[in-house]
């Protein structure tokens, strides 16, 4: 895998000072940018991306060329970088931020020559105080060597990035909320349409991309999109950034091309199970992710094979339960999260995540009853109507919606296990 | 915005029923319009949509597939295909309507809003019959004083957000917010600051449970008890459309009823509790004789009468002077007139009382504007009385103008006011230069301005900033910004029903029907059916006011009208009651000046008489009767007939509605306004006078009298009306009495160092032999130095006589 690794390499190669101007500038930082710049006009920055074929990283898949075109025309627009990166079990964006920020800032640059933009932000959750700082460490670099500020390389481009620390709530990672929180305001989810790419930051065009998808760009940038796409399978090009975690071997970061099966990603590259165990079930896209058990060990690690089987990739979040996990005490853990982040806006999320979170909780503490098995779906359904993934959503964005996915798993593939907790007045395992 | 090629309607089907609505309405109020109610709690009409109660969920058909959205934040589209009804829909909103009632307290029995609430008659429609959540709800400590007049339950609440979002977008005073996040989100006030907000009272209105309720009203009754009667607010002259319920003959509340042309729905808290004086137990229910000992005892109506049909009768008919009538309905002005032109036969009346303007501009200005052309205007000039403080509807549909519809607005005014925050420029100056200001704004020194006022349709609010100002400044404005591109006018005055009063002819240089008093067709046409009319014009307030000191007047008739509280010289008003041989007070309470007079006679108020105002467009609406007045209380009308038979003439006033008839009849700008042409009807707007059809006889172009005012050297004094105060009315109703501000001298800081002055040391200000008051500064940087300003209407600032030129100091 060592020819693919496109965003760690890196830092995989020189682990003290991949940060650095210095190291960046060596391993041929800026040259894609300096490329960009002096060969390219910015629509065929946006037809390189666009012929990558490369999808948004942040969770949702969406062909960033397409996104990158539905940009509306306006004298002022904003790029705006997620790093919001609260979703539990995920941690990619930190290393990116951290250990290869001026990746990130060139990105960015070539990305704002691409859109007509001269004002980006990088929103980084307010638990990454490191990352931060090593970002706007290297926005300095960065700005002091030309490559960010004005007249960018005598290019006559301007571009300007702002690091903006979120206040620690998980909804800030969805685009609209983020933008709200951007603005000072409640981090609240926005209704859409308006979308963002129209009316987005200060209701201008705004364009938010992940940091990992911004962080591919100076890569398809020097060797071409065509090359870009050539790597891993159709619908899910390049490569991609996992968060592995739980009760896994070699927990951590891993680059991976798409495409191999969860059993090679699990076993080969996670290491397998501690302790001899076996595997009970696993998030294969973080927690709002519906969960997949061994049957799946067989499916690929595409977008397309995990959406068939009714979840997702998401942010990349691999969490891994060995057979001593409750399935109840995990779901629990999984709709306290939501509960805990409903921004509280929308009835049904407010009041729906919380009613299941108790519910689960009465179970697991012996004082369940059997209805309340259908209620959870019957309530489950009255947010995600139909309990599909991706979900039908009575709310305003999907963090309802994923609440009720630890419910439709462990009551769609363990509704056994479930019920004994009912019958034996408490947790079966202890 | 227009876009020719987009079309104006287009066809949707909503439950298998086509409709053609406005292209881009929002789904949820198109079909509503074409009688497909969806049930909705978040959303309100008047309020940008937020989509957050979810229970408007409807199915639209896509491409995809049905989806579901939200009706409130969905616009229309041509073709577009909605189910309201399908079993996705239903068990959606039933769903919400669970999760909206798992935490709430189902308190229903002892609720206010019970009976009358959005969420159980939407749960009766929508809703699950029972709940299944059996974990303990969500509490709160509960309710809590947010503010002098409400209550906030947290527990009651549903989140919608329509406090907030009023106080925000509506009311621009943004007190309340959700607090927290999640199932812990709650409304609350920021610490230390209370919800002091002049509309607060719309937020309990529109609460669609019983979370907001208001000290007024809560636990006073049920609504099923309660009978109501659509009505004009009088409090000022906005004439704001309102509901008056009552229970047991105790008007109970007023609520805001819903048009386009005045209020939107909304009312401010003075309006929408200041009901309180209506069942007051110092309310007048006998008619008062004083005896030779200076008391008053209690007389029947037989005696009264007798009494003041004597005096009035051996006084000399132009020896007697009439002041009021602006607090009344038209019918009982119109009375007033006839009475006091014809059977007293007197030319000298007045509604105002020296702190209006020329009775004449306010009425006949031209060309005129009417309220909903803020909607439509390019810029807006306010430079008149701080809206917010003396007209707060009209501020909030000011405010909606300049935030939402994109309106320019330039604002002057001797201080801030509550529209600075919105206004595009603000240009301050000190009282007495403002024909100065005129002329620069004239010259182009203000090229900002200019540039605005320049962008038509314009409308200009014009009136008097303060009681010091010149009146005339007033009309060297409109003539400058009648000349403004597509401009209209505006002309400014306070008092509830003035407008309908002078329109009635309770002026000295007005009769009926907004006629000349001079002009001789007019005076002709009137004295055909009255016979001869006294000699014109009178004297005005002031003049009667003068007259009466002086001893050139000798009797003086008060209608509702208490001028030692209100005329611009206190003092001199106190001086003319004292000196008059007889006065006779029509009054709701025995007020300052009532208590001067020789005969009080108890009359019936609002709410409990018929007939109609006229507000500041011109607009007449009716007023309606819903309880009896207190004790042996009569309507004025009645008393004015009984007192002219009395006096050997013949008013001719049988019923309200009588005296209706005639002013259609002989008021020419009331030609065809009738008391049917006025029955609520769609749109409860009102007519507009004159109508289409009907005679304007008076076209009042204002002239730029140059040089008004002038500077005085030392301190200019402002001196304004603030919105809760000490009058009659407010001091009686237990709710609005504890609101009047402090009184205070404000001045600049500047100004306060250069007096050696600290903020909250006592400070002098002395307008001569018109009074002084000693009050406590407060830093002011608003105004410009050498300007002291005074709130006028208050206990401890009453005394003081509006005098331009006052000296400032630290007390001897």
């Amino acid at each position: 895998m060592s020819d693919t690794l496109i965003l760690t390499g890196r830092m995989e190669a020189h682990t003290s000072d991949s940060h650095t101007l210095k190291r960046y500038e060596a391993t041929g930082g800026y040259e894609a940018l300096r490329k960009a710049l002096a060969e390219m006009t910015p629509e065929q920055v946006q037809e390189e991306l666009t012929l990558s074929e490369i999808r948004g990283r942040g969770g949702a898949f969406f062909p960033c060329g397409m996104k990158w075109g539905f940009l509306a025309p306006s004298e002022t627009r904003y790029l705006v970088i997620n790093g919001d990166e609260s979703e539990p079990g995920t941690f990619k964006d930190r290393q990116l931020l951290e250990r290869d920020p001026h990746q990130l800032i060139e990105g960015i640059v070539i990305s704002c020559y691409a859109l007509g933009v001269n004002q980006a932000f990088v929103y980084i959750r307010g638990e990454y105080p490191r990352p931060a700082r090593r970002v706007q460490a290297a926005i300095e670099e960065a700005r002091a060597a030309g490559y960010v500020g004005e007249n960018i390389l005598g290019s006559g481009l301007d571009v300007d990035v702002m690091v903006h620390l979120g206040g620690g709530a998980y909804i800030c990672g969805e685009e609209t909320a983020l933008l709200n929180s951007l603005e000072g305001k409640r981090g609240e989810p926005r209704i859409k349409p308006p979308f963002p790419a129209v009316e987005g930051l200060y209701a201008k065009p705004t364009i938010v991309n992940n940091v990992e998808t911004i962080s591919n760009v100076p890569w398809i940038i020097t060797n071409g999109g065509v090359a870009y796409a050539a790597i891993g399978p159709e619908g899910s090009r390049g490569s991609r950034m996992f968060s592995l975690s739980g009760h896994i071997n070699n927990p951590g970061n891993v680059e991976i091309v798409m495409g191999m099966t969860w059993r090679e990603l699990l076993y080969d590259i996670g290491g397998g199970i501690p302790n001899g165990r076996e595997l009970k079930m696993w998030i294969p896209g973080g927690a709002s992710a519906p969960w997949f058990t061994q049957k799946h060990l067989d499916t690929l690690v595409t977008h397309d094979d995990v959406t068939a089987e009714g979840s997702m990739l998401g942010s990349g979040a691999i969490v891994v339960m060995d057979d001593t996990t409750c399935v109840v005490k995990a779901a629990h853990r999984v709709v306290k999260f939501f509960a805990h982040e409903s921004c509280g806006q929308c009835t049904p999320c407010r009041e729906g995540t919380s009613w299941l979170e108790r519910m689960l909780w009465r179970i697991e503490n012996g004082a369940g009853r059997q209805i309340d098995l259908d209620l959870l779906l019957d309530v489950s359904d009255n947010i995600s109507p139909g309990l599909q993934w991706p979900p039908a959503m009575t709310t305003i964005c999907p963090l309802g919606p994923s609440a009720v996915s630890p419910i439709t798993s462990i009551m769609g593939y363990f509704r056994d296990e479930v019920a004994q907790h009912v019958d034996e007045g408490g947790c079966p395992l202890g | 915005m227009a876009d020719e090629t987009r079309p104006e309607k287009v066809t949707i089907t909503v439950d298998g029923q086509e409709m053609v609505v406005g292209n881009g309405a929002l789904l949820i109020q198109a079909a509503q319009d074409n009688g497909n109610y969806i049930p909705r709690f978040c959303w309100h009409a008047r309020m940008n949509p937020v989509g957050m109660c979810r229970m408007c969920l409807v199915e639209v058909e896509t491409p995809r597939g049905p989806r579901l959205v939200t009706a409130c934040t969905t616009p229309v589209n041509d073709g577009m295909e909605v189910d309201t009804q399908s079993d996705v829909v239903k068990k959606a909103q039933e769903g919400v309507l669970e999760f909206l009632l798992i935490n709430h307290p189902l308190d229903c029995p002892v609720c206010d809003r019970g009976g009358e609430c959005p969420l159980q008659d939407q749960t009766m429609s929508y809703g699950p019959g029972e709940s299944r959540f059996v974990e303990e709800k969500r509490h709160f400590e509960k309710p809590i004083e947010i503010s002098d007049l409400v209550l906030l339950d947290r527990e009651r609440c549903i989140l919608c957000a329509r406090c907030t979002r009023f106080s925000d977008e509506i009311s621009g005073d943004p007190l309340i917010e959700f607090k927290d996040r999640g199932n812990y989100t709650q409304v609350l006030t920021f610490p230390d600051e209370p919800f002091a907000s002049y509309f607060s009272g719309n937020t309990v209105q529109i609460c669609p449970v019983g979370a907001l309720t208001a000290k007024p009203y809560r636990f006073r009754a049920r609504p099923w008890d309660l009978e109501a009667v659509e009505s004009t607010c009088t409090h000022c002259s906005v004439g704001c459309r309102i509901s008056v319920q009552a229970s047991q003959n105790q008007v109970l509340r007023f609520l805001g009823v819903d048009n386009d042309a005045t209020n939107h729905g909304w009312l401010c808290d003075k309006g929408r509790f200041g009901f309180e004086y209506i069942n007051s137990p110092d309310r007048l229910g006998t008619p008062l004789i004083k005896g030779e000992d200076g008391e008053f005892r209690e007389a029947s109506w037989g005696e009264a009468l007798d009494v003041v049909a004597d005096h009035l009768g051996s006084i000399l008919g132009p020896e007697v002077a009439g002041l009021g009538g602006a607090r009344g309905t038209n019918e009982e002005a119109f009375a007033f007139g006839k009475f006091m032109r014809t059977i007293v036969v007197t030319p000298h009346l007045d509604a105002q009382l020296g702190d209006g303007l020329d009775p004449q501009f306010l009425v006949a200005a031209t060309p005129r504007s009417a309220i909903p052309d803020l909607e439509s205007a390019a810029t807006i000039l306010v430079w008149g009385p701080d809206l917010k403080e003396e007209l707060p509807v009209l501020y909030l549909r000011v405010r909606r103008a300049a935030t939402e519809l994109g309106a320019n607005l330039v604002v002057v005014h001797p201080r801030r006011t509550g529209l600075d925050d919105v206004a595009t420029h603000k240009l301050t100056y000190r009282p007495g230069e403002g024909a100065a200001m005129l002329a620069a704004i004239a010259g182009g020194e203000h090229p900002e301005v200019t540039e605005v006022l320049n962008e038509g349709p314009v409308v200009a609010l014009i009136g008097r900033p303060g009681l010091t100002e010149d009146a005339r400044l007033a009309e060297s404005v409109a003539a400058f910004a009648r000349d403004l591109p597509e401009a209209g006018l505006l002309p400014l005055a306070r008092r509830s029903n003035v407008y309908g009063a002078l329109d009635m002819g309770l002026a000295p240089n007005l009769l009926p029907g907004r006629v000349a008093a001079t002009a001789d067709a007019g005076r002709a046409a009137l004295e055909d059916a009255w016979g001869p009319l006294p000699e014109a014009p009178g004297r005005d307030a002031a003049g009667i006011m003068t007259g009466l000191a002086e001893g050139e007047l000798k009797g003086l008739v008060l209608l509702g009208s208490d001028p030692v509280r209100d005329f611009v010289d206190p003092a001199l008003a106190r001086k003319a009651l004292e000196a008059a041989e007889f006065v006779v007070a029509f009054d709701l309470f025995l007020s300052d000046s009532a208590r001067m007079a020789d005969v009080v006679l108890p009359v019936e108020g609002f709410a409990e008489s018929e007939g109609t105002v006229t507000n500041l467009e011109g607009r007449v609406q009716k007023v309606n009767r819903l309880i009896p007045g207190p004790g042996q209380s009569r309507p004025t009308w009645s008393i004015l007939d009984d007192l002219a038979a009395r006096m050997g003439g013949d008013l001719g006033a049988a019923s309200a509605e009588d005296v209706s008839r005639e002013i259609a009849d002989l008021a020419p700008a009331y030609a065809g306004i009738t008391w049917e042409a006025l029955d609520w009807g769609v749109g409860r707007e009102g007519l507009v006078a004159p109508l289409p059809e009907a005679e304007q006889p008076l076209e009042f172009v204002p002239v730029d009298a140059g040089g008004n005012g002038e500077a005085p050297k030392n301190f200019a004094l402002h001196l304004a009306r603030v919105l809760y105060d000490d009058g009659v009315l407010s001091r009686v109703a237990p709710s609005l009495a504890p609101l009047a501000p402090e009184a205070a001298v404000h001045l600049h800081p500047d100004d306060l160092g250069r007096l050696g002055a600290a903020v909250g040391d006592i400070v002098r200000v002395s307008a001569g032999n018109r009074g002084a008051v000693e009050l406590p500064a407060v830093a002011d940087a608003s105004l410009a130095t050498g300007t002291v300003y005074v709130p006028a209407n208050l206990a401890a600032t009453a005394s003081l006589g509006a005098v331009l030129a006052v000296t400032v100091g630290k007390p001897s």
